[in-house]
């Protein structure tokens, strides 16, 4: 049977791989290109950046002082303060409560638990909008707008329908002997959630942080809409400030400022690139146990 | 385990004492409990509201007046703004969905081969998407600038001259899509179909090259059928995510040029955020979720004859 491959199949077979690399180098190309434009460009002044034909290196090179010029010109040092405050604080919140959640949903049984867990599920596909205007009503009534407790709060309660999922789909792979073994113990339930569930979970948290801090991070409707004090931005709000032609009435800027927005976008990213080529081997083993593919 | 014990967790097990399945649903609510506020709080409470709100007059100012139907008239006969705006955020959603899709899906069939520096790539093709949407659309505002951008500059070293992009009234949208396409092709939805296609039993493929079936034939009959469960899974939230969009038009063209790319979204947005006319904007929000759920039910009630289950059922 094997014979019926023979010489051309490796030919073929070989020929294939390097159609397959070709393809991958190219596509990571694409990827690649905006991010070294800006890395480059971050080094530029203004009108090198408006030159035509594009230059590709800067042609006296200047990101030192580009970086620290976009420390003088906007509160960016502040913005990253806040930034990191809201999304740790978010965070801690989404990582306990969705595990919390997920023990309930996945280790006991009470009336209406299924029922209950489809009805999270279906939230996922609700669209913002049709809840975002009572909420900042209701955040409003409670005088929490221009503050950060609009952007923290809600993860400390579930942390979302997609991290219960998450959670519980992940402890439901973990076999019940070993809550039985504790239990014999005389372990109480809170235990062994601490000492033998929680402490087996840690793919499934570091999926959840890892996507819980780049969403946090780089979150740009939450805090456009309840905050409204400079000062108090997170930095994807506070990106457009370095934009130079028109968009939405944000600070009035007297001229461009293209390269300290190269130069801040590229802080900007930066976190969330380190965190996930750290942690990406948990991330598709994270999603393959909750069998969201199929 | 002694025999008392074997049968103090058989009993334990089974919970057949009904004390003991009282307090185990009461442990469960109790874990639960944070998501059941979370939820009415923040999901059930504001669904309601925000239906009851659509039927008001409402500027926040002011306590709401109740008018009936009428912001759903003036949604759909007086305002002029909002029908055609849901039709641009459907030429939108599809340009972007099949070739996100598809873009999608190739690459996780690129990354699922053996090759090697598997996670240097994984972390290329992923990076657009760890970029907050509010950098690349200022970046990619600036490369698809006509006259100094990058992409027109090398489009005309291949000697085309590059259209206007997001200043042309035709070509806003298209920029747009391409905008979406970088920041996702790589991303979460790409991760899904890659943990999609290692599902896929070796076997399988092995004995249809065995049979001497192409690499094209053995994806085609092969792989594809069996991955479809996931393609509706990235279909599904693929099409609510594209009629959704806002951060992307919002930043690169305020929906602009001449509402070229105002899309539901920032409708609702300007209504609810801007003119704070809160009533009109739950009532638009409505309509846009009844067509979402619309549109999501006819693509359960469709999947039946595409999509194959490969667990037993």
């Amino acid at each position: 049977m094997r014979m019926v491959r023979g010489r051309s199949g490796r030919a073929a077979g070989i020929g294939l791989l390097t159609l397959v690399y070709l393809l991958v180098i190219a596509g990571a190309v694409v990827s690649m290109v905006p991010f070294l434009w800006t890395a480059l460009s971050s080094g530029k002044t203004v009108q090198e950046l408006y030159r035509y034909p594009p230059t590709f290196l800067p042609e006296q090179p200047q990101f030192l002082a580009n970086y620290r010029e976009v420390f003088t010109v906007a509160p960016f040092g502040q913005w990253l303060v806040n930034t990191v405050v809201v999304t740790v604080l978010s965070l801690i919140g989404t990582v306990l409560s969705a595990s919390i959640v997920a023990y309930g949903f996945a280790r006991f049984r009470f009336p209406g638990r299924d029922l209950f867990f489809f009805v999270t599920l279906a939230t996922l596909m609700l669209p913002v909008e049709v809840t975002l205007i009572p909420t900042y009503l209701l955040f409003k009534s409670f005088g929490w707008i221009d503050t950060y407790f609009p952007l923290i709060v809600p993860s400390w309660f579930g942390g979302g329908a997609f991290n219960i999922f998450l959670m519980r789909q992940f402890m439901l792979t973990i076999p019940q002997d070993l809550d039985e073994a504790a239990r014999i113990d005389g372990a109480s339930s809170w235990r062994i959630f601490w000492r033998v569930i929680l402490p087996l979970c840690k793919p499934a948290i570091a999926t959840m942080a890892t996507l819980g801090f780049i969403a946090n991070w780089n979150n740009f409707l939450g805090p456009l809409i309840f905050l409204n004090t400079e000062s108090k931005y997170t930095v994807a709000v506070g990106l457009r400030y370095f934009q130079s032609a028109v968009a939405q009435g944000s600070a009035v800027v007297s001229r461009p400022q293209d390269h300290l927005l190269m130069a801040a976008a590229l802080m900007v990213a930066l976190p969330c690139l380190i965190l996930f080529f750290v942690a990406q081997k948990y991330f598709v083993e994270g999603i393959v146990t909750t069998g969201i593919k199929g | 385990m002694s025999t008392l014990e074997t049968t103090l967790s058989t009993v334990r097990r089974s919970g057949r004492h009904s004390s003991m399945r009282r307090q185990e649903a009461l442990e469960g609510v109790l874990y639960v409990s944070p998501w059941i506020i979370g939820f009415v709080v923040f999901v059930a409470g504001p669904l309601l509201a925000s239906l009851y709100f659509s039927f008001t007059k409402y500027n926040v100012l002011r306590p709401p007046q109740f008018i009936g139907l009428q912001n759903f008239t003036t949604a759909l006969t007086k305002d002029e703004l909002f029908l055609p705006s849901i039709v641009r955020s459907f030429y939108y959603a599809l340009l972007l969905v099949p070739l996100a899709m598809a873009g999608s899906l190739i690459v996780a069939l690129l990354l699922n081969q053996k090759l090697v520096l598997k996670t240097v790539w994984r972390t290329m093709y992923f990076l657009p998407t760890l970029t907050p949407l509010v950098a690349a659309a200022l970046l990619w505002r600036w490369m698809l600038n006509p006259d100094v951008g990058l992409v027109n500059y090398l489009l005309a070293q291949i000697g085309i001259k590059g259209p206007g992009w997001l200043s042309s009234i035709e070509w806003a949208v298209p920029a747009l899509v391409l905008m979406g396409l970088w920041a996702s092709v790589g991303g979460s939805r790409m991760i899904i179909f890659l943990a999609g296609l290692q599902d896929v039993p070796r076997e399988l493929l092995e004995s249809a090259e065995i049979d001497g079936a192409s690499s094209w034939s053995k994806f085609w009959h092969v792989t594809l059928p069996l991955i479809t469960p996931t393609v509706f899974f990235n279909l599904v939230l693929g099409i609510i995510f594209a009629l959704r969009t806002f951060e992307t038009a919002f930043i690169a063209t305020n929906g602009g040029p001449a509402r070229a790319t105002w899309f539901i979204s920032l409708h609702i947005y300007q209504n609810a955020f801007v003119s704070f006319d809160m009533g009109y904007a739950s009532a638009l929000s409505w309509i846009f979720f009844v067509i979402l759920a619309v549109l999501t039910l006819v693509q359960f009630k469709l999947s039946g004859r595409w999509v194959f289950y490969s667990g037993a059922r």
